[in-house]
């Protein structure tokens, strides 16, 4: 297997004397999705948020294709190529879904800092932005103000601005989460779709699509990793069935 | 400078710290448990210092004046929570410092129709009208001792009561969590009139102990909120610990400052607050 | 008539009407207006953070009086300074103080930002007010008006009414536009998400604290010129005008006219001023006049409750335009 883009060595949260994650160590590979499941308070969420930078981590590596980005802020990792989206929906409501991907755009484009010339003015900036709507299946609300859409789209339009930053690593933090069934089925092929070219860490409680979409998979309990592995690996562990116990159909799905 | 000389500007700058905390800890109640940005706290100082006057030069008698201001000053409080600030709670900061700075201009023209533009003087009680001599030629005056003292006992009296009656572990629950407070059946809306009339109060008090030290002019009002501003902001938003901190930090440093450099002074306590604002932005008590 | 052409068109219709307004004569009411004009371009600068990057300075007089003092300071005592290096030069000191002051003040958010701007404000209150630099609390005069030629020949002489008029004029409009163009651009479309979501813009790869300062030197910059034009035109400048209640003002101009939008700006400095002529109008209030801030107060806390959107708002919810919202950003 190819070196890991990103890995975690002993990470490590702590708020006061509650310890959120705890040594945690994982890595995410080009063309593999990782998914983490585990109860909630599992510190699943505080994970993604020490990946990517809203909270500092309180020990412990994040090693970034050979460099240690733990303790930047979130802009710099994401300038660096880490892509997330957030468990409760985190976009511009005033702004028209065009205007939320492509300031999302353009984020990617240092040089339309230019302070004169029209925002809408740059071709490349534009073209990635609708590219972003179109993969998430927004194309034909760009022009919709983001604070009508219905809850399912704009958890798409979560997807399509971090999407349209051109990440290398996406971590998604249950983008499922309020999705009607085909709304649904759309994100998990559009996961698989991504996967050639990123890497995932995907946090889900929805286990079909868990195991339609896992390479690995990371059981996480009280902020530790109990078990991580293949799917299948996973679901021989006995110390997963164990913890999970009466989860039969949770693990089987 | 002599030992004795140091040990007066010692008690002045405790004094002149411990009457900042008076003013100070209301504004950083209101702050942290209601969330509100009030501009006009300045202008309570200035009441309670006018209605002092007021009230002496008619009783004759400055604790007489005090006893009958204090009343007068809870009940403005209540009524100005009651009436005005309630529907602030939900709004941007933006709205309550607009709101508020329009109330610093009605009170400003209200003393000014009710009490006039002249400066006052408050004559010291006569009870406390005396020095303890130091040196020779250097004394330090009773009634300054006094007041040191009494803010002692409210500061004790704030403390106490926020860490151990029902009422401070509310007021400490609303500050943290307001749903929480208010399912468990706690009158929140009592809470914040009482916790806003108590900073009405402290701070008009503390402009009725002060007017026989300094006199009762029409600007008092805006300078010492400004002080109390930068209380906040050292000690941290929320924090009554805090403010005792920072005002008596403040309080020595403005006193020192206006001895050893008196030209910067003014400058002394923007400087501390640069400092502070660098090292720790959210304040030396304040949370993260 | 169509939104959008209305909002390329109305401004330069504006303009236009203004510039004539010198042609009738009245003394009064072109240094009635001229003053408006300066309060518009220092309504506009504090629009800009708090109507377009969420910062609400309370401390925006500072850059107000710090180019008027520095006008005063640097210009010869007798003698009328040259605008051509006065106005950049005091533009500049107002620029670095934004930096400066800005790199403390942006590490904080929400009520201690506010506390912070005004404690710094007030620091330079302070200074002007208790050293001997500016001449303490009488303040300087200005004896004589800047001079802008070029060699030999006056290009505008200030100390004519009709002829500031219009060089403040020009200097609105050109406020005007300029951040209609650069809210229009890459970089004030970031500014805007901030205002609206500084996390997410953080989360996206923004440096969001550069553009905040760049903002805050520009808002500064835009400042320091309203502070400069006042200055010449009332010929003096004293620690009032860096004094909290300036900036308290200038806060209710951007308001009441309706923040995030630039003719709000312009508006409710119209509207501000106008106000507290009348209100002051002996000849109309008699004794109440002399406490119009009375009436000013109260009117203040009004708007603070019931007119949130300001007058803008209030137009906006007449004309009912389903897009308003989605053109906010890029609208004048």
């Amino acid at each position: 297997m190819a070196e890991a883009i990103l890995r975690t060595e002993g990470l490590t949260k702590r708020f006061g004397g509650l310890v959120a994650v705890s040594d945690v160590s994982l890595d995410l590979h080009v063309g593999e999705v990782h998914v983490v499941i585990g109860p909630n308070g599992a510190g699943k969420s505080t994970l993604t948020n020490l990946l990517s930078g809203d909270l500092p981590p309180s020990a412990g590596r994040v090693v970034l294709e050979g460099r240690d980005i733990a303790g930047l802020s979130s802009d710099q990792i994401s300038r660096m190529g880490v892509g997330r989206s957030y468990q409760k929906t985190n976009i511009f409501l005033p702004f028209t879904v065009f205007e939320n991907a492509r300031l999302a755009s353009q984020s990617r484009t240092p040089h339309a800092t230019r302070v004169f010339s029209r925002a809408e003015g740059y071709a490349e900036i534009n073209a990635r932005a609708h590219a972003a709507l179109e993969a998430a299946g927004l194309g034909h609300r760009a022009e919709r103000v983001a604070a009508t859409l219905s809850h399912g789209e704009q958890r798409q339009l979560e997807i399509a601005m971090c999407l349209a930053t051109q990440p290398r690593v996406l971590l998604l933090d249950e983008p499922l989460a309020g999705m009607g069934p085909h709304e649904s089925q759309r994100m998990v092929e559009l996961i698989k779709k991504l996967t050639a070219d990123h890497a995932i860490m995907l946090i889900e409680h929805d286990m079909d699509a868990v195991f339609a979409v896992a390479h690995r998979l990371t059981v996480m309990v009280n902020g530790e990793v109990l078990e991580s592995g293949t799917p299948e690996q996973v679901r021989a562990s006995p110390a997963v069935q164990a913890a999970y116990l009466g989860g039969e159909e949770m693990l089987h799905g | 400078m002599d030992l004795a000389f140091i040990l007066i500007q010692l008690l002045n700058g405790l004094q002149y710290g411990l009457l900042l905390f008076l003013v100070s800890s209301g504004l950083t109640l209101v702050f942290g448990i209601m969330g509100i940005i009030n501009l006009a706290h300045g202008s309570f100082y200035m009441v309670g210092a006018y209605l002092a006057w007021s009230l002496a030069s008619m009783t004759g008698n400055l604790a007489t004046a005090i006893a009958i201001a204090i009343p007068l000053t809870v009940v403005l409080g209540m009524a100005l929570e009651k009436l005005l600030f309630r529907q602030l709670y939900t709004r941007d900061h933006l709205y309550q410092v607009l709101l508020t700075y329009g109330l610093i201009l009605v009170f400003e023209e209200l003393r000014s129709i009710i009490w006039g533009d002249d400066v006052h003087g408050v004559a010291v009680p006569a009870l406390l009208n005396a020095s303890i001599p130091l040196t020779e030629n250097l004394s330090y005056p009773v009634y300054r001792l006094a007041i040191s003292g009494v803010c002692l006992l409210l500061a004790l009296a704030l403390y106490l009561l926020i860490q151990k009656t029902r009422l401070g572990m509310m007021i400490r629950a609303g500050a943290s969590n307001r749903d929480m407070v208010q399912s468990l059946g706690i009158d929140i809306k009592l809470i914040y009139t009482l916790v806003f009339a108590m900073g009405v109060a402290l701070a008009a008090f503390a402009g009725m102990i002060n007017a026989p030290l300094s006199s009762v002019t029409p600007n008092m009002g805006s300078h010492v909120l400004i002080i109390c501003f930068v209380v906040v902001v050292i000690g941290g938003i929320g924090s009554v610990k805090g403010a005792m901190a920072a005002s008596l930090m403040i309080g020595l440093a403005e006193t020192f400052g206006q001895v050893l450099v008196p030209d910067f002074a003014g400058m002394i306590v923007y400087v501390l607050m640069a400092v502070v604002l660098v090292w720790r932005p959210e304040g030396l008590f304040g949370r993260k | 008539m169509n939104h959008g052409a209305l909002s390329r068109w109305l401004p330069w219709v504006v303009v236009g009407l203004f510039a004539l307004f010198p042609l009738l004569e009245s003394t009064f009411y072109t240094q009635l207006v001229t003053k408006v004009l300066i309060m518009a371009i220092f309504a506009m600068s504090l629009d800009l953070l708090v109507g377009y990057t969420g910062l609400v300075s309370f401390g925006h007089a500072a850059y107000f009086g710090l180019a008027g003092y520095a006008l005063a300071l640097m210009g010869p005592k007798y003698e009328a300074a040259s605008l051509w290096w006065t106005l950049p030069a005091s533009l500049g000191i107002c620029v670095v103080f934004a930096l400066v002051t800005g790199l403390l003040v942006l590490r904080t958010r929400g009520i201690y930002f506010i506390m912070v701007t005004l404690a710094f404000a007030q620091m330079l209150f302070f200074i002007f007010h208790d050293t001997k630099l500016g001449g303490g609390s009488d303040g300087i005069y200005i004896y004589a008006k800047p001079t802008m030629n070029l060699g030999e020949t006056v290009l505008v002489n200030l100390e004519k009414l009709d002829q500031f008029y219009w060089l403040v004029l020009a200097f609105t409009a050109a406020s005007f536009f300029l951040l209609r163009r650069i809210l229009g651009s890459s970089f004030g479309r970031t500014l805007v998400g901030i205002k609206v979501n500084e996390h997410r813009m953080r989360a996206l790869g923004f440096p969001v604290f550069r553009y905040q300062l760049a903002s805050f030197a520009l808002a500064g910059a835009l400042g320091g010129l309203a502070g400069y034009l006042a200055a010449v035109q009332f010929g003096f400048v004293n620690p009032e005008i860096l004094s909290w209640h300036q900036s308290g003002m200038v806060l209710m101009m951007v308001i009441l006219g309706g923040m995030g939008t630039l003719h709000g700006a312009v508006l409710g400095a119209f509207a501000f001023v106008l106000l507290q002529e009348v209100l002051s109008n002996q000849a109309w209030f008699g004794v109440a006049a002399k406490h119009w801030q009375l009436a000013m107060g109260i009117l203040i806390m009004l708007v603070a409750l019931y007119l949130p959107q300001g007058l803008a708002g209030l137009m906006n919810s007449f004309r009912r335009k389903p897009q308003v919202e989605a053109e906010e950003g890029a609208d004048g």
